[in-house]
């Protein structure tokens, strides 16, 4: 089952290293990390993705708590009704002749947007949740897809609920 | 003038920084082994009044002294050693003290920050390297830091589950100036250990004992790190409960006591083990349920109500679930849970009580056997003469790892806390001697036995020239038995008796002794025990001891790995399937 674990970490040299040797040390999976700093910049915010049931994700929680610059572990809610999760991709197509209008056309289907145009290639730039990343790709992969970067994934909870330094 | 306004005034070197940081953190002792990027401190320590500093043969040896040092006082023992292969001897002893809990504060050189990075000469990434085995780590990166860093590092050291806590000073760093402020306050907003236990859960877990028909506390070193065993020996004398020790725990309950059953788990006592088995409450404080402690885990306890008592949240169902979960100190949640009982509001069913104590002693004959009948001087019986000849006196105990700890663990009846100095959870062979010489240090007026075994004393052996340098009056009784005893055990009774690289060579302990001008004694009969030892506590030095002992005597009781504890091993002819009850 995924989970995704949002973590507030001061942000210093070493606690990137921190959070991925204790994923590899106790041998728990890494699906997706993203981390950047938080509006305050004292402040790093790493959004894990990982893989466990229920004992496996205590663990991780507990342990990501003990590490003494770790500020606020919270795994975010599963449900879209509570927690938006995004996806970025920059993906590079094959786009010659025949397929130019309908890969304009797939783009405009999902709100996705031409970034780079050559006589060979466009490259497209997307955000969404994982299902709607994972359809488009679906669809451009027939065509001819040249490159791909995706980010990991990064969460936020709706309305109400924070996750900053205030316990 | 005074030194401290001095001290507010006045630039000083990041060197000079480094021993104030100490004096401010009341740190009188340390143990090191100079080099090249640190060669700043040393200066400035040769002019320092204030610091003693014990030179060690090999800095794992130092990190294993300071932590002997840490065990005695409960103070965090401060090591300083050199950049690259200084810091990566210290790697085992870090190790060693972060799994069985002992706070350390060890500092390591480091080249010059310009440097770091570009393979200098005596690099290593000790941060790197320590990450997965220290409480916490820092690179120093400017001296602005150095002593905010330094109070967060004993901080973080001796508070919540104690730890080593590892310091990385690049040269330029000692070089540089700058005036000294040691900040009061500690900023760790990531930092909040629980002391706390919850007051809802403790109640719950008072009730459940209470309600108990069969119940049995487990007292580990956590009882130790929160000098709590006052209040479990209340709770178990109020509530009329057994206590079983952990290894690390062993202290903690007086051996002598009605109900103490002494240590569970692999070499534990087989009525510990079978009264943990049968219980219907386990009540248990400062312990991580290691798989030496638990055998087969889906079969230990199984029909009782865990209650954990733990300061760490990630000890609790990591390996055993539990059922009340208590995150605190052991001594704040053990009296909430007598000022509670106090309040009068609880009983228990004292008929269940006395049955449950009754099936106890029962239990109770099943004592192990010798392994080798008509064998020469048995290295058991060594153990219970050292016993008989120091139970009297302020003695600490340091042991290696292998059959020698294990038959300490069991033969001598140890009744106080920090009194055992003994590696658990690491196991780690050669640590004794050297933490033999920190607890000395610590406590010159304590009587230190280091008992050791033939293969574990050649591990760091070369200390003995600190003790002779800085007179310290160990003794070490070396169980000589010519083999790596525990491992020799396994292969006898796993791997059909084939002994591969287990028999191990001595040299001539008395003839060493002789080399580094100290007592050296060879004991190879029962009648030759206790004029030795009383030679040996008279003498004002360090001695070795030589007991040639039978090869071939086993560890007993034994719970195979991987086994159920009830079924506990007693003799060579143990049928482990009839054991079980």
């Amino acid at each position: 089952m995924k989970h995704t674990i949002s973590v507030l970490v001061k942000n210093e040299p070493g606690i990137l290293s921190s959070v991925c040797d204790l994923f590899s040390t106790r041998g728990f999976n890494i699906e997706s990390l993203t981390v950047a700093a938080t509006i305050d910049p004292i402040f790093s915010r790493i959004t894990i993705v990982t893989v466990g049931d229920e004992v496996v994700i205590e663990q991780i929680c507990k342990q990501l708590n003990r590490l003494i610059n770790t500020i606020k572990v919270v795994e975010l809610p599963k449900s879209a009704e509570k927690c938006i999760d995004r996806e970025l991709i920059l993906c590079k197509v094959t786009a010659k002749d025949d397929v130019r209008n309908e890969i304009l056309r797939i783009s405009e289907i999902f709100g996705a947007k031409i970034v780079d145009v050559s006589t060979e290639t466009y490259t497209l730039e997307f955000s969404g949740d994982t299902r709607q990343v994972s359809t488009l790709l679906a669809l451009l992969k027939p065509l001819g897809v040249k490159e791909l970067v995706r980010s990991g994934m990064v969460a936020i909870t709706r309305e109400n609920q924070f996750i900053n330094l205030n316990k | 003038m005074t030194a401290e306004q001095m001290n507010k005034t006045e630039k000083m070197t990041g060197a000079r920084m480094f021993l104030e940081c100490l004096r401010k953190e009341g740190v009188e002792k340390i143990f090191g082994y100079p080099g090249g990027v640190i060669l700043h401190i040393y200066d400035e320590l040769y002019k320092c009044d204030f610091i003693e500093h014990y030179l060690v043969r090999h800095e794992q040896a130092a990190v294993h002294a300071a932590e002997g040092y840490a065990r005695i006082t409960g103070k965090p023992g401060v090591v300083l050693v050199t950049s690259g292969p200084g810091a990566c001897n210290t790697i085992t002893g870090i190790a060693n003290a972060y799994y069985d809990s002992y706070p350390l504060v060890v500092f390591t050189g480091q080249v010059d920050s310009k440097l770091i990075g570009n393979d200098a000469f005596q690099e290593s990434d000790i941060v790197g390297i320590t990450r997965s085995c220290c409480k916490h780590n820092y690179l120093v990166k400017n001296i602005s830091e150095l002593p905010r860093i330094i109070k967060e590092s004993f901080h973080i050291a001796q508070t919540g589950k104690p730890g080593p806590v590892v310091i990385s000073l690049p040269k330029d760093i000692l070089t540089s100036k700058m005036e000294f402020n040691y900040p009061d306050k500690i900023n760790l907003p990531g930092y909040n250990p629980t002391y706390e236990g919850h007051p809802i859960q403790c109640r719950r877990a008072l009730k459940s004992l209470c309600e108990a028909k069969r119940p049995v506390i487990i007292s580990g070193g956590g009882v130790i790190h929160s000098d709590a065993w006052q209040e479990v020996r209340e709770l178990a004398r109020k509530l009329n409960i057994p206590v079983a020790t952990t290894l690390m725990g062993i202290g903690s309950y007086p051996q002598d006591d009605q109900l103490s059953l002494g240590m569970l788990g692999m070499h534990g006592n087989y009525w510990a083990n079978h009264a943990v088995s049968n219980c219907d409450v386990l009540f248990a404080v400062g312990t991580r349920f290691n798989d030496r402690i638990t055998g087969c885990l889906k079969r230990f306890a199984k029909d009782a109500k865990v209650i954990h008592v733990d300061i760490d949240p990630c000890s609790i169902s990591k390996n055993v679930n539990v059922d009340i979960p208590i995150v605190g100190d052991a001594k704040n949640v053990l009296n909430l849970m007598l000022n509670e009982y106090n309040t009068g509001k609880y009983s228990f069913d004292e008929e269940s009580r006395k049955n449950w104590i009754k099936q106890i002693e029962a239990w109770k004959e099943c004592r192990a056997k010798f392994a080798v009948e008509n064998a020469g001087l048995r290295p058991q019986t060594v153990i219970e003469h050292i016993y008989n000849k120091t139970k009297d006196r302020d003695t600490v105990i340091a042991t290696e790892v292998g059959q020698h700890q294990m038959w300490t663990a069991q033969l001598y009846k140890f009744s106080k806390p920090r009194q055992l100095v003994t590696s658990g959870g690491l196991g780690t062979m050669g640590f004794g001697f050297p933490a033999a010489i920190g607890a000395q240090i610590a406590d010159k007026n304590k009587l230190v036995f280091n008992i050791a075994g033939d293969g574990s004393i050649q591990m760091n052996i070369q200390e003995l020239m600190t003790c002779v340098d800085y007179k310290i009056p160990v003794k070490i009784a070396v169980i000589n038995n010519g083999y790596l005893g525990m491992v020799r055990q396994w292969q006898e009774k796993l791997f059909d008796k084939h002994y591969s690289q287990t028999p191990i060579s001595s040299p001539d302990y008395v003839k060493l002794a002789e080399a580094y001008g100290i007592l050296g004694l060879r004991i190879t009969d029962e009648s030759q025990i206790d004029e030795a030892l009383d030679k040996a506590i008279a003498y004002d030095g360090p001695v070795i001891m030589d007991f040639i002992v039978e090869p071939f005597e086993m560890v007993y009781p034994w719970v195979l790995a991987g086994k159920p504890l009830n079924e506990t091993l007693l003799s060579n002819d143990s049928d482990e399937k009839k054991q079980g009850v």
